[in-house]
């Protein structure tokens, strides 16, 4: 009330001033996802499916999916790894991590959410990654990834809540972030060597959403 | 019924009624028909088997409720959840695997107290299945 009275008499805000602030808990954008209904499209036929998600525990997400899909998630916070390794300065050695860090089986997962950690990832990085994710995955099984259009020195993390079948929110992650890199759509293919791109969409934020998936 | 904060348990914990632990108990615990609750200062380094569970300590082992398990702010869960609704409150700590699969029913079949899909994690609202993130 107070700030409203100080405002009438005050300066206009500036909209530029608190353009890299996190917009307030629940105000954040909500994007529209081509990938998400088919995502859930792909994994919906399979009986209590398993999920694996690269991204931080979300409650909502695991509602969703849970409800949704009545699925079996792990949580495997790719991004808490990236964290710690870049705090440390041993980003060099995220690769190596990436190759002996999932203990699951071959073909033992039915969907795995990418998110865009691969933007994050240099060409190692993001080969050995994908290696372990076509390795991961089961016959039929589908993967949902983000990948940026354009470079960036930095770039904060993002956390992707998801609000329904069709829409993303677009949270603020407090992590450190990251250089995010391009990977061209024939680096993607090559690299989920096993896999193929079965939709891909550009976005009107110029990030494609893409959907893989293992031949059953 | 309640564990206070300077009592240590080691061992197995079996009971029929609500239990609220502010202690420590290593081993495991068994309350089937009830309700178990990990206060803030509860620390537990046991296999937990309950009708549900809440978090507002620390539990490292697997969480199995029949019902749901509640992870409250600045609870911490390390071990694998098995329950068919868990909620995980914004500035709580997980790590593992939580098993929502549902033996029967087919997926997308929700409980009838649960909430459409979609609703805005900014709160915590009556019969949602899960509230906010972290």
């Amino acid at each position: 009330m107070l700030s409203d009275i100080l405002r009438w008499g005050g300066k206009r805000p500036d909209p530029s001033a608190n353009a890299d602030e996190a917009a307030p808990r629940g105000e954040e954008p909500l994007v529209p996802s081509k990938a998400l209904p088919k995502f859930l499209s792909a994994l919906s036929n399979q009986d209590s499916p398993v999920l694996m998600d690269f991204g931080p525990v979300i409650g909502a997400n695991v509602a969703f999916f849970g409800e949704r899909l009545g699925c079996k998630l792990f949580i495997e916070d790719l991004f808490a790894d990236y964290e710690r390794h870049a705090r440390a300065g041993t980003r060099a050695n995220l690769p190596a991590l990436l190759e002996t860090r999932f203990r699951h089986a071959d073909a033992s997962v039915d969907g795995i959410l990418c998110w865009d950690f691969f933007d994050f990832l240099d060409k190692p990085g993001a080969q050995t990654l994908a290696k372990q994710v076509a390795r991961m995955l089961k016959p039929g099984g589908a993967v949902m990834g983000f990948f940026c259009t354009a470079s960036s020195e930095r770039a904060q993390f993002t956390k992707y809540e998801v609000v329904d079948e069709t829409a993303l929110r677009h949270r603020h992650h407090q992590g450190l972030g990251g250089a995010k890199q391009v990977l061209l759509n024939r680096d993607i293919i090559k690299m989920f060597d096993g896999l193929i791109v079965s939709d891909s969409f550009l976005l009107k934020s110029s990030t494609r959403e893409i959907l893989l998936r293992k031949k059953g | 019924m309640n564990i206070g904060k300077s009592v240590v348990i080691k061992g197995e914990l079996n009971g029929s009624e609500d239990l609220t632990i502010e202690g420590q108990v290593e081993g495991k615990i068994e309350l089937r028909q009830n309700v178990l609750t990990i206060g803030a200062n509860g620390r537990i380094k046991a296999q937990v088997f309950a009708k549900s569970v809440v978090v507002l300590g620390e539990v490292t082992g697997n969480v199995t409720a029949t019902e749901k398990v509640d992870i409250r702010d600045n609870g911490s869960v390390d071990g694998d959840i098995a329950a068919p609704r868990v909620a995980i409150a914004e500035g709580a700590h997980f790590r593992g695997s939580i098993d929502m699969q549902r033996a029967g029913g087919k997926p997308g079949e929700s409980k009838p107290e649960s909430k459409p899909v979609g609703t805005p994690a900014t709160g915590q609202q009556p019969g949602a299945p899960a509230t906010a993130s972290r």
